[in-house]
Formats: structure tokens, C-alpha cells, sequence
């Protein structure tokens, strides 16, 4: 510049001498939050982290993420009841993400692309004894065999699945999914006995000489109510109708089944009651909003035929008939006796009121806790007994198969630092990723794939699979509808909005950094982000 | 919509860049190599909307003409703020000359390059809205109606900020400047004045006339590169909010511009040869009161002494606004 | 070649052979000659390549003009009075920027009352604008300083005004030697700007200076127009060399050496002076001339050196600083300050009033004699003037003092039939 005109020319660019961050009174920062989906899955998953990769089309790397917490992804995709969709924050703009059905996918390509878990961990030289193949155990097996125990499964049953096979029925979940995911958690050197039931649990660990146990034997014994009965009526349990769906024998219910009770596995038995040509009538005490059947299943039971009468409780069962009592809500809405009686048709009454756990196993081993008929455990899933570890329905808990797959990992990683004599500390949550925090303007308007629904002639006749998956091009679509609460994707809005250059692109996969020689603290990068990934802090001055 | 929505791609539209979009859809902002022609360490105030619009803008003429550029500035904030002795904000040739004659001396900057055969270099005018709408009009006038080789840009922030937020012809009815205070029967800027540089631009049949805001980069850009691709006088004005003038979080910069032009306050909309040829759909119709309220500009409108007759009749504005350039879809406009 | 041709068409061939880049035109009388001139060349092609642009207004001009010339084009305007004042804003920011743009000044008169004829009121006005002001005498010097200007401007990276006056040179039909495109081009290199605006080397040109450098780049401009001191008489001699002729220089001087009254003008008055120096000398007077080219810079040595050995002398401006007399003679008189010289103050010619050899016949007789008062204001009609004054002493709405002049001198139409 020596020879350019004094003062009135300058050198470009050389305001890069004064640094404008000295003018700031607060800081942005880039932070992760934690976004509400992570938050609700009973499951732990990463379901922001998987579907960022989904995004982009790298679905293998989106399933390498989601089966760190969760090895069954084909089954989640099936029967989770997505809580997850629930708090999404998309919700709030438009509908919720599709979560399950990019799960579920994701669980399909893996098993049409066959690919594999990673390898486990070297070995620790750690026995590990699982009791049930559910999906409680399933899940600690897999996380355990992960981390590098020996691991071996002992099921009462005759097939790996518990619940997912013994009480979903085919029409939500097709079989030779839970086949795949089973065989491939057993491919990581997990071994399964299968017709195994486990008598005395410290007589098999001592036997197979394990160093911890997990216990996961679910919830098999369906609750009986007092019902006044005669001798001819046909009461049978819910549990039992859905576990011999599985086996050789049918079960012989007639034409006229009355299914007692208002979850999801009154709704579940009606269903296969239609499905086998019968006539299937629910009969519940209190309405539909009380119902703790999930409503999308009520209404799909509704649009195949099945009949439900609220409001109602059995008062006699006979031969070809039962005697119903109507009911009414009082004011704490409870269901109150009316005195008002009818009598409806019914060649069998199938109780589904709940199950209760088979605890026998547990006999003789001191310092249990059982109450309530659940075995109490710690929060890390040990139970009274040091080594001994339980989860699933046979612990308090929603009897969920994503809460049980939770349990498993959890235990799990418990299970694994009681191995190694150290105490598992979880990492401490992010403060939650709330629609507040986000600017929802940037993301695009973006309607929910709907999943295509077999038709109701069919659904009311076979048990082939109700609910289609999405293929390649929708499952794209509809991961692009994440808005990754709280967690940086790298739309660049900070990079572009601030006003002074103060935000350094690192490059893909890199995020970005803030420059604060002349980040002047204006806060339009906090504004602007659309997914709540930076803070504003106070300077200290 | 007058430009091409990115194919759905989560925020892709929207967001000033992806990682999901090919290279080539990606803005000019998003790149990492992209010119900042105004350079940190400038001295506009925190939030500064014109300092935004400034670089949104030369970035991406400059990516457009491929760095072959000379900008012009009148005097105002951008000058000042970019260029006091001894440091210079920008990495373009770049020459200030006076509040006035940035359209003329932009002539003279193309006529040169015209004459000397460097017909790839290209040039940029650029001033706030009194250096355009006042003081340059004249001289911005002659530019246009000669159809000189020179894009205009306005950035409009409604009022003279540098010599402390006095009233332009830009200046919208009812906002307080220190020229138009808040007292009186008839508060703040009045009813029934003002201009409308776009429009008058149009009517000098030019190539190409564009309104923009800081909230839409993508139109932004787009509208730049589309007036870099002619030939001619081009004009362009875009909205900047001034957190200072208007009294306004600095962080709401992006978001007033947004509910500008999203209450219909201010129409985005393109123009060719005096005919509108493209508008900005408002997206998501917000009412007036929205944009003016985190504005202490328009304090005076609510609170105890509100006037709500002056709100209806800025509501009013906006609403013609949007019937003149069709600024709803028709679903939307009936729904 | 030898022409007889207009003086602003002398001028705008002058012009087209320096090859100017852009020329900025507005139309204003009496300039107006020489930009129609370009202008017509540009478009038939004979000046080529060239940008002439039909400008919205003066100010406009001038700024084009800054647009181009800093973008590296070598850069022409011309104006006059009122387009000069109104282009002031950008004639100040031309040379604060140091920009060598060439203007031609066509000296007219500033309104009101509007006056379409010649003095020096307008580029006087621009005394300090920091441009350099260079007069013409006659329209062969006007050529030649066109010519120089544009070396000296570019050498300098200072603006430059030729000022020549109104009429009486712009539309006078006089023998003007054209020189040819070789000699120009022999003389005149192509335009090698100090800065320009240029991708490929960025500049930030304009800055905005405070008190820190301010004063230094003011002092800077300054010393420019010192070293055009000594540049002017160096391109003088260049010129005469390429071109056979003695013209521009600082000063120049007539019948000086014995003279015991100086006459010191600018312009075409120098003529009509030298031309009743004529007639005084052949009557045994001890009377010369100082003819001053540059105005500004100002020549303060040389001005001393021409009258340090008179006894007297007499500045006749066509110029009037309101409230203190003569604008020249207040420089001229600084420039012999300590010589105990006696100055006298002539204002004549304003407004483009003749000023006739008679009465600078006694003018000068009256100067030799020492009889004037220090200033004189030549041929005023005292009247007339001493009329209106008697009248607003009485009546303080007493009318628009240039109507009642005329009526008093009988030359409004209400005086003729009212």
C-alpha cells in the first residue's frame, strides 16, 4: 500500500486488526440437547443419532447406530408403541416423525442386506446365565455378548421370543422377522437352550458355573377373575389362546368369544378371534378413553369387525351365554354396578385381565424382594441377591417388549461393571431439546408418510401383516422430516446468519466453531439455529 | 414462489445450507469458500442487518460474476462502519465517493470497464435506503433510465441510522424516528407519504427490479445471481432491520425481516422490464401486530395510550399489500 | 493544422486527440459547444473507444466522471456556472480522492439574477476545492492547455480545471492550430493511473479519515499542487518542443521590463490589456502586463518576480469576493507582500459586461496617477446603483433589486410601457 494514496486507500480486508469480541456481554455455544424422542424410548435409543445417518441415505450406518441400544429394530419397527412419536416435536408443527417405520425398515434392510453386528469385545472370560428368551433377555444377551461375556440363554419355551411370539399376534409381527433378529443376536456366539426352565436359579449358576444371572422370564400366567360359572361355560386366558395360536392345536373357542378386559391384549385376542372366522366381542368395564389398549389398536380392532360393549362387566357365565352388568362412571370415574343386566351370547369368555409372573424359580434365594407379584430390583436391575440381576415384566414396569429391550441393556451394562467391580455410572442426561428451544420456520412443510394398510377383507381373514413398511424413497423422506432437536445437523444457518464472519465452518461431519475475536454476541445464531443446538451464556465481565 | 424450492430436503429451502444437498444446490453462504467481501472486524453495530445483507449480497454477485467485481457505496452506515482509517472490511475493489452519487459514479466504474474491454468485471452499486431513496434518486434515476450496466442495491432499513435514525421516504407510517417522535395526535411517521423505489424503478421499464429480505437467502441469492446474469440497470432492495433505529433485539434481526414480509409489510417480489414476474408467497400469515410489537419504533402504537385505528390501518397496508401481488395462495388467501 | 473554428470546437478536437475514456455531458451554455462536438465524434465512430454519457445533471457528471476515472479510464467533463455549483460536492471529493479528471470550465456568471455570460465567479468559487485551475487567453492556448492538463493531471493524480471564458472564447471564430494525433500522442502518454479499481488488486478507495490523518492528507493534496509548480513550466517547455509553441507556463508577461504599472489579468481580457498597453506605451507609458495562467496553484514566486521591479500595479478580475473586493488581487497582493508595491483592485466585466479599451484607458492612467481607490468597480452605473439604495433606505419592501435596475435603466418592458 506504501503507494497508494495516504489514508484514503486501504488495504483490503484489514479490519481483521479489530477484534469486534471485545464488544460482546454474552457467548454463543454450541451444546447438544437432549432431544424429547431419546428421551422417551424405553429403549435408550439414539433415534436423532440413527436417523441422521438415515438422512442421508447411509441406512447401514443409521442401523450400526440404532443396535447400539437396540438389537431388534425389525420388531421394534412392528410393535413398539413409539412414545417416542408421542413427545416429537414435529408433532407440534405438523405430525410427528414416522420413528417406527423408518425403524422398521432400517430392521428390514438389515435383514435383506443381511448385515451383521460388530464384532464383540475381547473376551472377559465371564459367564453370564440368562433366564427367557424375551425380549428383556434377547436385549441383556446382546449387550452382554456385545461387551464380551460368554453368554448362554436358557428358555423354558420351545422357541426364542417370549412374548413377541407367544403374545403378538403373526398380523402384527411375521415371524420370520423375530426369527432373524433372534438368530442374528445368537450369531454373536450367544448360546440358547431352549425348553430349558430354570428350577433354581442358584443350582444353575453354580451348575454352569456363572459369574451373574439375568432374569427376564416375562409374565406368562394369565390373571383369573372370580366369575360365577357353570360348569358347561368355556373360560379360557388370553395368554394361553395367543401362546397355543403358536403351536399345532388351535384354539377351539366357537363362533360367539366373548374377550374380557381392555388392553391391548384383549384387543390382540379379538383380533385373532376374527381372523379364525369367530365373532369376538369385548366386554370392559369403563370407555374407551379409559381403555389401556392403545387407541390406533381399538380402532383398527373396530374397523375389522370386532364388537366391543363398554361399560359392561360380567356377572355369569353359562353355557352359550353370559349375563353382562352395565356399569356407569361415578364422578372419580370409577365404573359403579348399575343393577342393570343382559344377557349376551357367548361360546366361550376369554379372560384378558393381565398376567402374573411365574416366580418359582426364585424359590430359596434369600434376600429377594417380591411384591406385588414382581420381583423388586435396585435401580442399576440387580435384586436383593448380589449377581442376580432382573428386568422385563417380571420387574415393575409397563410390560412393554421396548420397555423389557430397555431392562436388558441396562442390566447389562450394570451387570458388566458388577463383573468387572466397578459401579456403572450413566452418562448425565442433556437438558431436553423442548419445541421452545427451536426455530421451526427453516424446516420444510412436510406431511407424514402414511404406511400403507393391507386391506380389511384381508385382515379380517388372514393373519398376513397389517401395517406395510415404507420403502427406500419414503424412508428417506420421511427421516428428512427430523427436525434433530437439538443436536446439530449442519444446515449451516449460524455459519450464514452471523453478521460479522464469526462462525468457522470446519467441514462435513466437523460442525462448526465460534470465533470470539469477533463474535460480537448478537445472538442471532442462537435464534436462528433451527434446532436449539446453541446457548447463549453470559460473558463474565 | 420466484424461486425454485429446494426438492425436499428437511430444512434445504430454508436453512442457509445442507449437508444433504449437492454442492451446486448449496447457497453461496454455506461455502466455506465463499468471498466474505465484508470481512470481520467491521464495526456495524450487533445484529446488524445491513452488515448481513451486505455480504449476502456481494457474496454472491461475486460468485456470480466469478470475483470479477467492483462494488460502489454511498455514504452511510455500511460505508462507515466498513471503511474507517485504518482498516477496510472489504475484500473487493471497492470506492466510496459521496451520500448522493453512488448510482453515477457506478456508471462512470462500468463505463470504464466498457471502454477498456474488461467486459467480465462487473459492477455493484450499493447504499442504504436515504442514500438510494433520497439523496441518490436523482442520480439513481439518470442510472436507470440510461440503463446503465449497473445492479443497484438498496439495503432498506427505513430511516437514516448513521446520523442517528432520522426519518427517510422509506420510513414506514407511524414508526418514531428522531425526526418523527411519538407525540402529537398522529404519533410517529405519518400516513400518506413515502416511496416506492421499486416501483418507480419498474416504471423506468429496467431489466430487472427485485425486493429480498435477510430471512430468505435463498431468494436472495437467487435474485442476485439472476441480476448478475443481465445486463443493465438492475435494482434491488433489500430489507434489513436495524436493531438500533428500530429498537430491537439484536437477536431478531432474521426475524423481523421474516415477519415482514410474512405479515405482507414488506412484498418480495421480482420484476423485468417493468412486469412482475415472480412473488415470494407469504408462507405463514402473521398479523401486523406481530412485527411491530418487539419494535419500540412502534411502542406508541400499544400499551396505555395505544392506537389501535393506526394498527388497523398498517394492517391495512399489509393486506393490500398482499391482494396487489398475490402474497397468499388462493387456498390460503380464502382459507 | 490551421483551422479557423470555434473555440469550443477547437477544444473538443483538442480533446478527442488526447483520447479521453468516458466523457460525462449536461448541457449548459456556453460549454455546451464542446461536449456536442464529442459527442457527435463518439458516435460516428471517429472517437473510439469512448464512453459519452448523456448525464442526468452536473453532479451526476462529476461523478461519473470519479466512477471512471478511478476505475483507470482517462476522464472528461465540462461545465459551467451554475453546473458547476452544483457539482461542487463531487468536485471537492474528485480531488480529495485524487482523481485526474479534466474539466473545462466555460467562465459564466453565478446567479441570481441568472446571467448566461461570462466572468469568474464560477471556478473561483472552486478556488479551494483543490483542483488545479488553469486559464486560457486566448483559443489556441485553450487547445494547448487541454493537452497539458491531461499530463499534468495524470502526472500529478490531481484534478485539473481549463478555464476558459464564456463566449467570448467558446464562440469566438478565431485561426486555432490543431495539432495532429501524432503530436498529441508523441506528447501525451496513455493514461497510467497511481491506483485503480481492480480485481485482481483489491483497494478500499474513500475511506473515511478522522483527526488522526486528516490534516495530513489535506497537507499531502497540498504539496501536490506545490510540485505542479514545478511541473506546469516543465510541460510548458515539453509542449513547445512537440509542438513548436509557447503555451501555459505559470505567468507569462507583456512589455514588463521597464514597466512602472503592472497590469495583472486572467483570461481574454488579456487581449483587450495588451492591446491598451499598446496604445498607452506608443503614448511613452511605463505600462506591462502579467498574465497569470495558473490560478491555482498560485504562483506567489513568480507573480513577485514579474512586479517586484514596477512601481504599482492593478488587478482587473472578473471576479467579485462580496464584502471585500478582488478574489486575484487578494493573492496578488500576498505574492508582493513586504514590497511596499501599491495595489489597486479592479472588478470589471461582471456578469459579461464589455470591457472596453476606453475605459481601461483610464483605468490605467488613473492607476499610473495613483488616483484610483483600492477597489474599483469599472463602468459601474452609479446612478443607477446609488438610486436603489436611496430607495430601500426609504422603503424596506422596496422590490427585487434587479428589476428596479432595469427599470431605472430604462429597460423593462414595465419601464416602456408600465
Amino acid at each position: 500500500m506504501a503507494n497508494k494514496p495516504f489514508a484514503i486507500t486501504l488495504k483490503p480486508g484489514t479490519s481483521l486488526a479489530n477484534l469486534t469480541g471485545s464488544w460482546r456481554s454474552s457467548r454463543p455455544v454450541y451444546l447438544n440437547r437432549l432431544p424429547p424422542c431419546n428421551n422417551a424410548c424405553p429403549a435408550g435409543e439414539n433415534i436423532q443419532g440413527w436417523l441422521f445417518h438415515a438422512e442421508s441415505g447411509d441406512y447401514e450406518q443409521a442401523w450400526r447406530v440404532l443396535v447400539r441400544d437396540n438389537p431388534l429394530p425389525s420388531v421394534m419397527g412392528r410393535v413398539c408403541y413409539h412414545p417416542c412419536e408421542t413427545s416429537c416435536n414435529r408433532g407440534q408443527l405438523d405430525e410427528a416423525v414416522g420413528i417406527n417405520s423408518v425403524e422398521r425398515f432400517l430392521g428390514d434392510e438389515a435383514i435383506k442386506r443381511g448385515w451383521k453386528f460388530d464384532a464383540p469385545a475381547a473376551s472377559t472370560g465371564k459367564k453370564v446365565l440368562v433366564v427367557g428368551a424375551g425380549p428383556s433377555g434377547l436385549s441383556a444377551a446382546y449387550h452382554l455378548a456385545r461387551m464380551g461375556h460368554q453368554v448362554e440363554i436358557q428358555e423354558a419355551g420351545p422357541l426364542a421370543g417370549g412374548m413377541m411370539r407367544f403374545g403378538i399376534p403373526k398380523y402384527r409381527l411375521p415371524r420370520d422377522v423375530l426369527d432373524a433378529e433372534v438368530q442374528r443376536i445368537l450369531d454373536l456366539g450367544v448360546t440358547l437352550k431352549l425348553n430349558t426352565k430354570v428350577e433354581n436359579i442358584e443350582q444353575s449358576m453354580q451348575l454352569g458355573a456363572f459369574d451373574a444371572a439375568f432374569l427376564a422370564v416375562g409374565a406368562h400366567i394369565g390373571k383369573r377373575a372370580m366369575i360365577p360359572a357353570g360348569d358347561a361355560s368355556h373360560i379360557v386366558d388370553a395368554v394361553s389362546v395367543l401362546r397355543s395360536m403358536e403351536g399345532e392345536d388351535k384354539p377351539m373357542l366357537g363362533r360367539k368369544v366373548v374377550v374380557y378386559g381392555g388392553g391391548n391384549t384383549a384387543i390382540d385376542v379379538a383380533r385373532t378371534v376374527k381372523r379364525m372366522g369367530g365373532e369376538p366381542l369385548i366386554v370392559y368395564r369403563r370407555t374407551r378413553d379409559r381403555a389401556p389398549a392403545h387407541d390406533f389398536e381399538i380402532e383398527e380392532a373396530l374397523q375389522e369387525g370386532v364388537m366391543i360393549k363398554w361399560l359392561s362387566t360380567i356377572k355369569q357365565a353359562e353355557a352359550g351365554e353370559i349375563t353382562v352388568e352395565r356399569m356407569e362412571l361415578d364422578d372419580k370415574g370409577f365404573p359403579q354396578p348399575t343393577g342393570e343386566f343382559e344377557k349376551l351370547e357367548a361360546d366361550s369368555v376369554v379372560l384378558a385381565l393381565g398376567q402374573d409372573v411365574d416366580l418359582s424359580l426364585l424359590q430359596g434365594v434369600p434376600g429377594l424382594d417380591v411384591k406385588d407379584g414382581v420381583v423388586q430390583v435396585t435401580p442399576d436391575m440387580m435384586t436383593g441377591f448380589p449377581g442376580i440381576f432382573a428386568g422385563g415384566d417380571m420387574v415393575p414396569s409397563e410390560r412393554t417388549v421396548t420397555v423389557g429391550v430397555g431392562h436388558g441393556k441396562k442390566a447389562a451394562r450394570n451387570i458388566d461393571a458388577w463383573l468387572r467391580g466397578i459401579t456403572y455410572v450413566p452418562e448425565p442426561k442433556h437438558e431436553i431439546a423442548t419445541f421452545d428451544k427451536l426455530n421451526p420456520w427453516y424446516y420444510s412443510d412436510a406431511d407424514k408418510t402414511v404406511r400403507p394398510m393391507l386391506d380389511i377383507i384381508r385382515r379380517q381373514t388372514s393373519f398376513d401383516e397389517v401395517q406395510g413398511g415404507l420403502d427406500e424413497t419414503n424412508a428417506l423422506f420421511e427421516a428428512r422430516r427430523c427436525l434433530s432437536c437439538g443436536n446439530c445437523f449442519e444446515c449451516d444457518n449460524c455459519y450464514g446468519v452471523c453478521p460479522d464472519n464469526a462462525v468457522i465452518k470446519l467441514g462435513p461431519g466437523k460442525g462448526f466453531e465460534f470465533n470470539y475475536d469477533y463474535c460480537k454476541g448478537c445472538g442471532i445464531c442462537e435464534a436462528e439455529c433451527p434446532c436449539g443446538s446453541i446457548k447463549m451464556v453470559p460473558e463474565d465481565i | 414462489m420466484s424461486f425454485q424450492p429446494v426438492k425436499f430436503y428437511q430444512t434445504g429451502t430454508y436453512t442457509v445450507g445442507n449437508r444433504l444437498l449437492a454442492p451446486d444446490a448449496r447457497s453461496v453462504q454455506a461455502g466455506e469458500l465463499r468471498s466474505n467481501s465484508i470481512n470481520s472486524g467491521h464495526r456495524a453495530c450487533q445484529g446488524c442487518g445491513e452488515a448481513l445483507g451486505a455480504r449476502y449480497a456481494i457474496d454472491a454477485a461475486m460468485a456470480e460474476s466469478n470475483n470479477q467485481l467492483i462494488a460502489v457505496n454511498a455514504t452511510g452506515c455500511l460505508e462507515v462502519f466498513s471503511t474507517p482509517y485504518p482498516e477496510s472490511s472489504w475484500q473487493v475493489p471497492w470506492i466510496h465517493s459521496l451520500f448522493g452519487n453512488a448510482p453515477a459514479v457506478a456508471t462512470g466504474v462500468a463505463a470504464a470497464m466498457k471502454v477498456k474491454g474488461k467486459n467480465n468485471v462487473r459492477v455493484v452499486a450499493q447504499g442504504g435506503d436515504g442514500g438510494t431513496t433520497d439523496i441518490g434518486f436523482g442520480c439513481l434515476s439518470g442510472m436507470f433510465e440510461r440503463n446503465d450496466d449497473v445492479l443497484y442495491i438498496c439495503y432498506d432499513n427505513e430511516a437514516y441510522m448513521n446520523t442517528g435514525v432520522q426519518r427517510s421516504s422509506a420510513t414506514p407510517p407511524t414508526a418514531r424516528t428522531a425526526t418523527t417522535m411519538p407525540v402529537g395526535p398522529e404519533p410517529g411517521n405519518v400516513f400518506g407519504q413515502g416511496k416506492n423505489v421499486p416501483e418507480i424503478a419498474m416504471a423506468h421499464g429496467i431489466p430487472y427490479v427485485a425486493t429480498a429480505t435477510v430471512a430468505d437467502l435463498r431468494d436472495l441469492e437467487y435474485k442476485v445471481r439472476k441480476a448478475m446474469k443481465m445486463h443493465g440497470a438492475r435494482y434491488i432492495q433489500i430489507f434489513v432491520p436495524c436493531p438500533l433505529g428500530w429498537g430491537s433485539a439484536s437477536h431478531d434481526t432474521i426475524r423481523l425481516a421474516r415477519l415482514a414480509k410474512e405479515t405482507g409489510m414488506f412484498p418480495v417480489f421480482e420484476a423485468e422490464h417493468g412486469e412482475v414476474t415472480g412473488v415470494l408467497k407469504i408462507r405463514n400469515k402473521q398479523p401486523i401486530e406481530d412485527y411491530l410489537k418487539p419494535q419500540k419504533r412502534f411502542a406508541h402504537l400499544f400499551g396505555k395510550h395505544a392506537h389501535p385505528e393506526m394498527v388497523a390501518h398498517l394492517q391495512a397496508i399489509a393486506d393490500r399489500n398482499i391482494r396487489k401481488y398475490g402474497l397468499l395462495d388462493e387456498e390460503k388467501a380464502h382459507g | 493544422m490551421l483551422k479557423q473554428i470555434e473555440g469550443s470546437k477547437a477544444v473538443a478536437e483538442a480533446i478527442a486527440l488526447c483520447r479521453p475514456e468516458v466523457i460525462c455531458a449536461y448541457p449548459i451554455s456556453p460549454q455546451t459547444h464542446i461536449v456536442e462536438a464529442l459527442g457527435e465524434m463518439v458516435k460516428a465512430g471517429d472517437l473510439t473507444p469512448c464512453e459519452f454519457i448523456n448525464v442526468e445533471s452536473e453532479f451526476a457528471a462529476m461523478s461519473v466522471a470519479i466512477g471512471s476515472s478511478a476505475a483507470g479510464a482517462r476522464s472528461y467533463t465540462a461545465t459551467a456556472s451554475q453546473g458547476l455549483l452544483f457539482m461542487v460536492e463531487a468536485v471537492y471529493n474528485a480531488a480529495g480522492l485524487g482523481l485526474p479528471i479534466v474539466m473545462t470550465v466555460a467562465n459564466r456568471a453565478i446567479g441570481a439574477p441568472i446571467n448566461i455570460w461570462n466572468d469568474h465567479s464560477d471556478s473561483l468559487s472552486q478556488r479551494d476545492s483543490g483542483w488545479m485551475q488553469l486559464f486560457a487567453e486566448t483559443n489556441q492556448e485553450a487547445v494547448d492547455l487541454h493537452i497539458q492538463a491531461f499530463k499534468l493531471a495524470e502526472e500529478l493524480s490531481m484534478p485539473i480545471m481549463v478555464c476558459m471564458d464564456g463566449f467570448i472564447l467558446t464562440h469566438a471564430f478565431e485561426r486555432v492550430d490543431i495539432p495532429t494525433q501524432e503530436q498529441v500522442d508523441g506528447y501525451l502518454p496513455p493514461f497510467d493511473p497511481r491506483q485503480m479499481l481492480d480485481p485482481a488488486e483489491p483497494v478500499s478507495i474513500g475511506a473515511m479519515v478522522g483527526p488522526e490523518a486528516f490534516m495530513e492528507v489535506k497537507y499531502l493534496a497540498h504539496a501536490k499542487q506545490m510540485q505542479a509548480l514545478e511541473l506546469i513550466p516543465q510541460l510548458a517547455a515539453e509542449f513547445k518542443q512537440q509542438f513548436g509553441r509557447d503555451s501555459g507556463g505559470l505567468v507569462r508577461t507583456y512589455r514588463a521590463d521597464d514597466a512602472e504599472t503592472m497590469i495583472v489579468a486572467m483570461g481574454s481580457v488579456l487581449g483587450t490589456v495588451k492591446d491598451t498597453v499598446d496604445e498607452l506605451r506608443e503614448q511613452g507609458h511605463k505600462i506591462g502586463v502579467l498574465g497569470i495562467i495558473s490560478y491555482r496553484p498560485f504562483p506567489l514566486k513568480e507573480v513577485r518576480a514579474a512586479l517586484v521591479n514596477c512601481k504599482r500595479f492593478v488587478v482587473l478580475e472578473k471576479s467579485l469576493a462580496v464584502g471585500m473586493g478582488g478574489i486575484v488581487a487578494t493573492d496578488v497582493r500576498m505574492a508582493v507582500s513586504g514590497t511596499g508595491l501599491k495595489g489597486y483592485t479592479a472588478i470589471a466585466g461582471l456578469g459579461g459586461r464589455n470591457i472596453t479599451k476606453a475605459s481601461l484607458h483610464k483605468l490605467f492612467l488613473e492607476a499610473e496617477q495613483e488616483q484610483l481607490p483600492p477597489v474599483t468597480f469599472v463602468d459601474l452605473d452609479w446612478d443607477v446603483v446609488n438610486k436603489q439604495l436611496e430607495r430601500e433606505k426609504q422603503n424596506r419592501h422596496s422590490g427585487p433589486i434587479a428589476e428596479n435596475i432595469l427599470y431605472d435603466k430604462g429597460m423593462s418592458s414595465s419601464a416602456k410601457f408600465g
